[in-house]
């Protein structure tokens, strides 16, 4: 139908999107490449430089960089679990009939308009504290000792606090997955005696195939650059650094450009390793 | 019988659903009213819940502190600019994508997608050089520019599975008609995606208004939207909570007042093409 | 009547028109970053005065320390210019100043007198004898009590106690049932955090963080004993999470009645003793920071939050005269008038501690001794090649001690041994040591 007119007119029309997204994926990360190759120390005069590949080498050779790009696939991992599966539940759960669906789902997706920045200090202070906080409140009401999340269950409170920020915009994109199932057909297979169990495994799994892989895509790329929920509930400390961390460490903290832009670009490798992995699915999952 | 089975199983759903949905709100509506209780009430062992000397003091307090009206149309300005700018050069591209695919489309869709992966941390420097050179620092419009760059991959995804859900017989009637591709954008298919466009432009309103990585790193006190006014009050001297919490409140209210409002285009936005 | 109305406006306007004109003329908008703490907060309020005098405007820009940090190093290093005066610490300024980087304040007025500045801070603000920055406040550590607890145990605080007398104490007030715990300190990673305290702590066990070759100390007893004794109190007297707790957590705490002993910033005193935020108001006593028996180091550090210049900017004169305004003695003045005296900006002019009317106040003089008893020419038991007490005065430390701290903070939440910190610290530390080219 696409004539090589419209051809033409649809390239020009792609265009400024295009060159602007060039624009601002090349400049910085050409200049992130030349930095990496430097040695880039604002306050020891400047740069000082080229030195090869040292920047690279360092960096993966720090104690600190496994461990990173470790916590960095567990939390994302432990979110897109945690927002996937409750998601898929609460999507089923607000598809069914029920009384003020409206208003439950305006509650259900309110965590989503909080920024991060306030959701992570009101969850560590408000929430989280082991002597001010609710929960330890709760915890003593209970009779039992105030856990030390932010200490003792580092990773796994930054998980929770995560969670609850992505679980409405999963449940969201899932529900809507939801609502479009073929009514008749789950009647028929419920006619057919399935079990409930079934019907979930056979007909509204793999019907929610498309809308998990966008859930998973969407906030995966979000979730690799996670930083104001670490940088405001432990600093980086009790083995939360991930690798957008580690990165600002190097380059704010110690003032190590050079070092810094390395990492960046390690980054960017994990996040396109990541990428790769992810638009295989999708790809395929985007065609069906 | 069956009637009775079923408004049996309703009532547990509504039951199930509100005490999901309550537990999920649950620290928002705590952080609302905590901003009503004094700073010993705030801490109170057990917690009070609604029988507390309610006041108004702390956003007294906050008010006489920071300028939050100015922080406050910043935010309006820099999240409704942005959007607006990025709306605006992702249609045509969207629409082109998906009226005229090419074997490249999805690969051009995926890179695009793919640039919002480059940690910000590790180009801070490169973009701060960039925003001292043009002189940018501390500007709406830097910012504006900044954070419509960020979200223009999202906005042009969601556009285009809009428009690929617009069936081609209408648009190959009206060129039929001989309406020229400029008319066909702005006459036939604008008008069917006006609710695409109208979820995108909340989603991306909402993105942008909580991106808190370059709004306090790229601004100083002229174009400083609400996260740097949030970045004030994170841990002051002595007991805060409560006025941790109207700052917050005062933070969070009119974006979660705006998307309530406008649930229903958000929610139909939200699809991301993931119903086929 | 009618006439005495229009005149009276018509003065008005022309006042508001010669005002704008003024305005246009000489008078510019000053953007200041400066950090979320109290006495910075009193001083955005009372900027009016300011503007009064010299018709100049103020823009603040209020972060949290952390943010602010990073906010105000990235414009520097960059040459940004977003700001006309930052507020820094002892750490940041000789560094900067050595990179020529901030304006030398060494022509101030002569009414503003800066050989009133307590001789420990100006030499802390300035590299190579010119001045950097002027303190706005100044701090050392000290040790806060609660003396009727102390009391209740039968024990009575000496004015210079030891570590071993401290723990002994802690224990005898801790009382779990009651939520009291007997001594709070910092636990919490960052530099300028716990890594600050346990520095101190270290110090005063005979502990440094390099030998003269600039080779990392973690491998040395002092070390191990330093940090075993801590997490040893901490265990048997600190209370819950206090890995995570820092400087605002503690006062918290403290001001909440929920701690025997706290041994922090001494500007913490004019807070527990403001009986509109603290519980514990009237039951607060004061003594000089611990030593280990044996050690004649005594664990208190020297800090002052200071208004400095960036060079470049096109405001310098009235940033100067902000500056005057700010850490004046008219300022302190102006504080005390509005605020009460106990308010005032410490621990940075000789002449508030020969005020008549500060006396009075309980933790003057221990402030001042504190202050005075700090050396960080002198820091440690052993000879160290560098400056500083609670930091290391060279541009790496920050990143350097915010890892090892992360380190520590992992073993007090028992996440790993002290051991296993310690060796990780003494590898990371010559790592980046090596990498910066010291070794």
């Amino acid at each position: 139908m696409a004539t090589q007119h419209s051809r033409s007119a649809a390239r020009l029309m792609m265009a400024p999107a295009v060159i602007l997204l060039l624009g601002w994926m090349l400049v910085p990360l050409t200049m992130t490449l030349w930095f990496s190759f430097r040695r880039y120390l604002p306050l020891r005069g400047g740069d000082q430089g080229w030195v090869g590949f040292d920047n690279y080498v360092r960096f993966v050779s720090s104690s600190s960089f496994w461990p990173a790009v470790q916590t960095t696939l567990i939390i994302v991992g432990g979110v897109l679990v945690i927002t996937v599966v409750f998601g898929i539940l609460l999507a089923l759960l607000l598809d069914q009939p029920m009384w003020g669906q409206g208003v439950v789902r305006i509650l259900v997706i309110a965590p989503f308009f909080v920024m991060p920045t306030v959701s992570a200090l009101v969850w560590k202070n408000i929430f989280m504290d082991p002597v001010n906080g609710l929960f330890a409140h709760l915890w003593k009401f209970f009779g039992a000792t105030p856990v030390e999340w932010l200490s003792q269950a580092s990773v796994q409170s930054i998980i929770m606090i995560v969670s609850w920020q992505w679980l409405p915009f999963a449940t969201l994109i899932l529900l809507t997955a939801v609502q479009s199932l073929d009514g008749e057909q789950l009647e028929a297979s419920e006619m057919d005696g399935a079990k409930p169990l079934q019907r979930f495994g056979y007909i509204i799994l793999p019907h929610l195939a498309r809308a998990i892989t966008i859930v998973v895509l969407i906030q995966t790329i979000f979730l690799l650059s996670i930083f104001a929920e670490i940088f405001v509930t432990t600093g980086g400390a009790f083995g939360t650094k991930t690798l957008s961390y580690l990165i600002f460490q190097r380059v704010l903290e110690s003032q190590n450009i050079g070092l810094g832009s390395a990492g960046g670009i390690y980054a960017v490798i994990l996040a396109n390793i990541v990428a790769i992995f992810l638009m295989r699915i999708v790809g395929k999952n985007l065609d069906a | 019988m069956a009637r009775a089975v079923t408004n049996n199983r309703k009532i547990i759903n509504t039951a199930a659903a509100w005490a999901i949905g309550l537990l999920i709100f649950f620290p928002i509506l705590w952080t609302i009213l905590t901003s009503f209780k004094t700073e010993a009430q705030a801490i109170n062992d057990p917690p009070l819940f609604l029988f507390f000397d309610w006041t108004l003091e702390n956003y007294a307090v906050v008010q006489e502190r920071s300028n939050y009206g100015r922080f406050l149309w910043n935010s309006i300005i820099i999240a409704g600019g942005s959007t607006l700018l990025g709306v605006a050069i992702a249609i045509p591209a969207a629409w082109s994508m998906a009226f005229v695919p090419s074997k490249r489309t999805k690969d051009i869709l995926l890179w695009m997608l793919s640039t919002k992966m480059l940690p910000a941390v590790g180009v801070l420097y490169p973009i701060y050089l960039l925003f001292i050179k043009f002189g940018l620092l501390d500007s709406v419009i830097g910012l504006t520019i900044v954070l419509m760059l960020i979200n223009l991959p999202i906005i042009v995804w969601m556009l285009y599975t809009y428009f690929r859900e617009i069936p081609g017989e209408i648009l190959e009637a009206s060129r039929m008609d001989g309406a020229s591709l400029r008319s066909e954008i702005i006459h036939v298919l604008t008008p069917m995606a006006i609710p695409g466009i109208a979820s995108t432009l909340l989603l991306n309103f909402i993105l942008a208004w909580n991106e808190a990585f370059w709004t306090l790193n790229l601004t100083a006190a002229q174009a400083a939207p609400l996260t740097a006014f949030i970045a004030s009050y994170s841990s002051p001297e002595g007991l805060f909570y409560a006025k941790l919490s109207a700052a917050s409140t005062m933070a969070i209210l009119p974006i979660l007042i705006l998307g309530w409002f406008s649930q229903k285009q958000l929610v139909r936005g939200l699809t991301f093409g993931a119903v086929k | 009547m009618y006439l005495r109305h229009a005149l009276r406006a018509a003065t008005a306007l022309s006042l508001i028109a010669t005002g704008s004109a003024f305005a246009d003329g000489h008078a510019t908008t000053l953007t200041i970053a400066t950090v979320n703490n109290g006495d910075m907060i009193r001083m955005q309020g009372l900027t009016d005065d300011f503007t009064e005098k010299t018709g100049h405007q103020v823009e603040w820009v209020t972060l949290e320390e952390n943010v602010l940090r990073q906010r105000v190093t990235t414009d520097i290093t960059t040459k940004g210019g977003a700001f006309d005066i930052m507020t820094i610490g002892m750490y940041e300024t000789p560094i900067w100043g050595a990179n020529g980087w901030l304006v030398p304040l060494d022509d101030l007025s002569a009414e503003y007198n800066v050989d009133d500045i307590l001789p420990a801070m100006r030499a802390g603000l300035s590299h190579e004898g010119t001045l950097y920055a002027a303190p706005f406040y100044g701090e050392s550590s000290m040790i806060m009590y609660r003396t009727d607890l102390m009391e209740q145990a039968g024990l009575e605080m000496p004015d210079a106690p030891t570590w071993q007398f401290i723990r002994e104490a802690a224990a005898a007030m801790t009382d779990r049932d009651n939520e009291i715990n007997g001594i709070c300190l910092r636990g919490k990673a960052g530099w300028g955090e716990g890594g600050a305290f346990i520095t101190v702590t270290a110090n005063s066990f005979g502990a440094r963080w390099f030998d003269e070759d600039w080779n990392a100390q973690f491998d040395q007893p002092e070390w191990k004993e330093a940090l075993e004794f801590y997490v040893g109190m901490m265990t048997e007297s600190g209370p819950p999470g206090y890995a995570t707790n820092g400087f605002n957590e503690n006062l918290s705490l403290f001001q909440q009645g929920k701690c025997g002993m706290w041994i922090d910033a001494t500007v913490a005193a004019s807070f527990v003793t403001n009986p509109n935020d603290s519980t514990v108001a009237d039951k607060v006593g004061f003594a000089l920071a611990p030593n280990s028996e044996g050690i004649e180091k005594k664990s208190n550090w020297l800090w002052a939050w200071a208004l400095a210049i960036p060079a470049g900017t096109q405001k310098a004169d009235a940033a100067k005269e902000f500056i005057e305004w700010a850490t004046s003695t008219g300022y302190i003045e102006l504080v005390a008038e509005n605020e009460g005296w106990a308010n005032v900006p410490p621990g940075a002019r000789i002449s508030l501690y020969e005020d008549p009317n500060y006396k009075d106040i309980p933790f003057a003089q221990k402030t001042l001794d504190s202050i005075l008893a700090a050396d960080p020419t002198n820091p440690t038991v052993k000879p160290v090649p560098y400056v500083g007490i609670q930091f290391v005065a060279i541009p790496e430390f920050a990143g350097i001690a915010t890892e090892v701290s992360q380190e520590f903070s992992a073993a007090y939440a028992g996440q790993q041994s002290i051991d296993e910190a310690l060796e990780k610290a003494q590898a990371l530390t010559n790592d980046a040591m090596e990498a910066a080219g010291y070794r």
